[in-house]
């Protein structure tokens, strides 16, 4: 009945314009970029990003080379040239390390265990949050109440005790770490499916009915991700610093492959000696990464906050 | 009217909820019952022939809606049975529903939220299809741009996401979504209800352009009295759980039985001179988790006697196309014989 469509049609307003992909990338970073801060945060973590992971080519020296560590190099002031030639702009550790080469290198081993910690963690967290929201009932009651009760102790004294028990090195704390903080997605990610179980969209595809594992990750998955991407900023800047805090404590990474928390341990030996540059950068170095990612971090909660939305 | 394709077989649907085990411990020291246990569902039988629109008509609160997710199979029944052609629809695998047909469709109330946000409007209506293997991969996008014009949107619209598209829009996408799916029957719960009236008037002309190409069966779940009359061939009215009457929408309208569905037309306000005379339905609802003895309308019923506050009428068949159940069609409801005596 082609008369009947085209009634029907010609009463139909238009919808309004197609909004491709790239506009609403454009869109949001016009509204990240709302918040100078939250940019010079971003540009402050690409610039850590590039010193570490590029820290082979940035460092005057490889703090891991013992045969170029000279002892006589040991606890030289910020701003000395060494017998290398060359100025340590930060000073030298006990070891005659450079401080500046040892924090590029200490940085890489933190962010590395910090997102593979974090990224480890999401995937643990969805899945566990997930199974819970969408079969609920006795599933549910289980998984919750583990999550609840992992919450409800520091997360600093479960990770210590597992990398006690596991013993030291990356992978271990790696573990350590995802163990300690998958609750904290696990409970975003079960709060928002939840909200999300509820809905029509929900129902109308289990009632096509399409298989339980499509609707699960084509349609509950994807409209659960966004505060996620929020959590996981956050969850990475802290397991940066609960892996410092192992490795101050002493339980974390040797300082053979240091991380910034074993420099700060190392230096803290020494700050009573008047040799503040052996703790006192490297600290800054974990405060400048923890405090830039959590700035983006509440950068994007704000732009994807639908209340905020233009 | 002798081959009903769906057959709805003294259906009741009850939802306990259980206590917490704290309670539970509770209880069974003190010997008491903290579970609460609504009555959503009592005791429904209906059959509705193929290529009949049957209405279903209550106040919020009286399980239409809940006796339309049974039809489609996303709620089990906690008793009684739902065969289409004599095959049930959903299986009960340890409380979880299993859906077994793709011939039963619905249509949800609000198209806000009944389209998943995140997918494109072709990837919606073409998702059920593919996965059943009911269109040939390559046919797909021509299939999606005849769906879409065959609700009264552009084929191209498919790129688009649901949040572009009007309330009226998106629901001719959820019925390109469940016509897609080749249903033999739909199940529309308050499809018009959530939109404009204008709107609402152009999706049910929609609905029955296509009802009469397809030749569909369905089920219109619906409060709104005009909007049945209108589109449905018969009607079951519906008070907390139970149908309490079924006729054919001409005879219904002329001439209700139940002394509801008459409460039911007195309560709808007409437009006419002077000053409005719809009376309302004195009351409220009763509790769906206590509900009273005997009729369940019997505390809101200006003529219950005192057979209605003991005993549940049956449903009887007051001619060849209508059933009702009110005792007053019934033997009397006693009033009669306390009047006498």
């Amino acid at each position: 009945m082609p008369e009947v469509t085209m009634e029907n049609t010609m009463v139909v307003p238009s919808a309004p314009p197609e909004e491709t992909r790239a506009e609403r990338l454009r869109n949001f970073w016009s509204d990240y970029c709302q918040s100078w801060v939250a940019v010079l945060a971003l540009a402050v973590i690409a610039v850590l990003l590039f010193v570490s992971f590029g820290a082979s080519l940035v460092s005057p020296q490889d703090p891991y080379d013992m045969a170029a560590l000279d002892w006589l190099d040991a606890f030289l002031r910020p701003g000395t040239e060494g017998s290398g030639g060359y100025v340590h702009i930060l000073g030298t550790d006990n070891a005659g390390r450079d401080m500046l080469s040892a924090i590029f290198y200490g940085l890489r081993t933190s962010l590395m265990i910090g997102l593979s910690a974090g990224a480890l963690a999401l995937l643990v967290g969805i899945s566990v949050g997930l199974t819970a929201a969408y079969f609920g009932g006795r599933v549910e009651g289980l998984l919750m109440r583990i999550v609840d009760l992992q919450l409800s102790m520091p997360a600093i004294l479960l990770a210590l005790v597992l990398v006690a028990m596991l013993g030291q090195g990356i992978s271990q704390i790696i573990l350590a770490l995802v163990v300690a903080q998958y609750a904290y997605f696990a409970r975003t990610t079960h709060g928002a499916a939840k909200v999300e179980r509820g809905k029509d969209y929900i129902e109308a595809a289990r009632s096509t009915p399409l298989p339980t594992r499509r609707v699960l990750f084509r349609h509950l998955l994807p409209n659960v991700l966004p505060p996620l991407i929020v959590v996981a900023t956050v969850q990475v800047a802290s397991a940066i610093a609960l892996e410092a805090t192992l490795s101050f404590l002493g339980v974390g990474l040797p300082l053979t492959e240091p991380s910034l928390g074993s420099l700060i341990s190392n230096g803290f030996k020494y700050i009573h000696s008047d040799r503040y540059w052996l703790s006192i950068y490297p600290g800054l170095a974990l405060m400048v990464t923890v405090v830039a990612i959590n700035l983006v971090g509440d950068q994007v909660r704000t732009v994807l906050d639908p209340r905020n939305s233009r | 009217m002798t081959d009903p394709i769906l057959q709805i077989d003294a259906v009741s649907k009850r939802f306990t909820r259980s206590p917490g085990v704290l309670l539970k411990g509770l209880d069974r020291l003190t010997g008491r019952d903290s579970s609460q246990t609504v009555h959503a569902v009592t005791d429904v039988s209906l059959s509705v022939p193929r290529g009949e629109v049957l209405g279903i008509v209550g106040e919020s609160g009286c399980g239409k809606s809940t006796l339309g997710r049974i039809v489609s199979g996303i709620y089990t029944p906690s008793a009684g049975k739902v065969t289409l052609d004599g095959d049930p629809v959903a299986r009960d695998s340890r409380g979880n529903v299993d859906k077994l047909t793709t011939r039963v469709q619905m249509i949800h109330q609000d198209p806000f939220a009944s389209l998943n946000p995140r997918m494109k409007v072709g990837e919606i209506i073409a998702e059920g299809p593919r996965i059943h293997g009911l269109i040939p991969a390559k046919d797909v996008q021509s299939k999606v741009r005849a769906l879409l014009e065959q609700v009264g949107l552009e084929g191209a619209y498919a790129n688009r996401l649901p949040h572009q598209f009007s309330g009226g829009q998106r629901q001719r996408v959820a019925i390109a979504r469940a016509l897609a799916m080749q249903p033999e029957l739909l199940v529309l719960d308050e499809a018009v209800a959530s939109l404009d009236v204008s709107i609402q008037a152009q999706v049910l002309n929609l609905f029955m352009d296509l009802r009469k190409q397809l030749d569909l069966t369905a089920l219109f779940i619906s409060h709104d009295l005009s909007v049945v009359r209108h589109v449905c061939d018969r009607v079951a009215i519906m008070y907390l759980g139970r149908v309490v009457e079924t006729a054919p929408a001409n005879q219904l309208y002329e001439k209700p039985l139940h002394p509801y569905t008459s409460a039911l037309f007195g309560s709808v306000p007409t437009l006419g001179t002077g000053r409005a005379r719809f009376q309302p339905i004195k009351g409220e609802i009763p509790s769906p988790i206590n509900p009273p003895k005997g009729c369940a309308f019997h505390p809101r019923c200006p003529l219950a006697g005192p057979r209605c506050r003991v005993e549940v009428p049956r449903v009887v068949n007051a001619s060849s196309e209508r059933s009702v159940a009110c005792h007053i069609q019934d033997g009397g409801t006693g009033a009669e014989n306390e009047a006498a005596a």
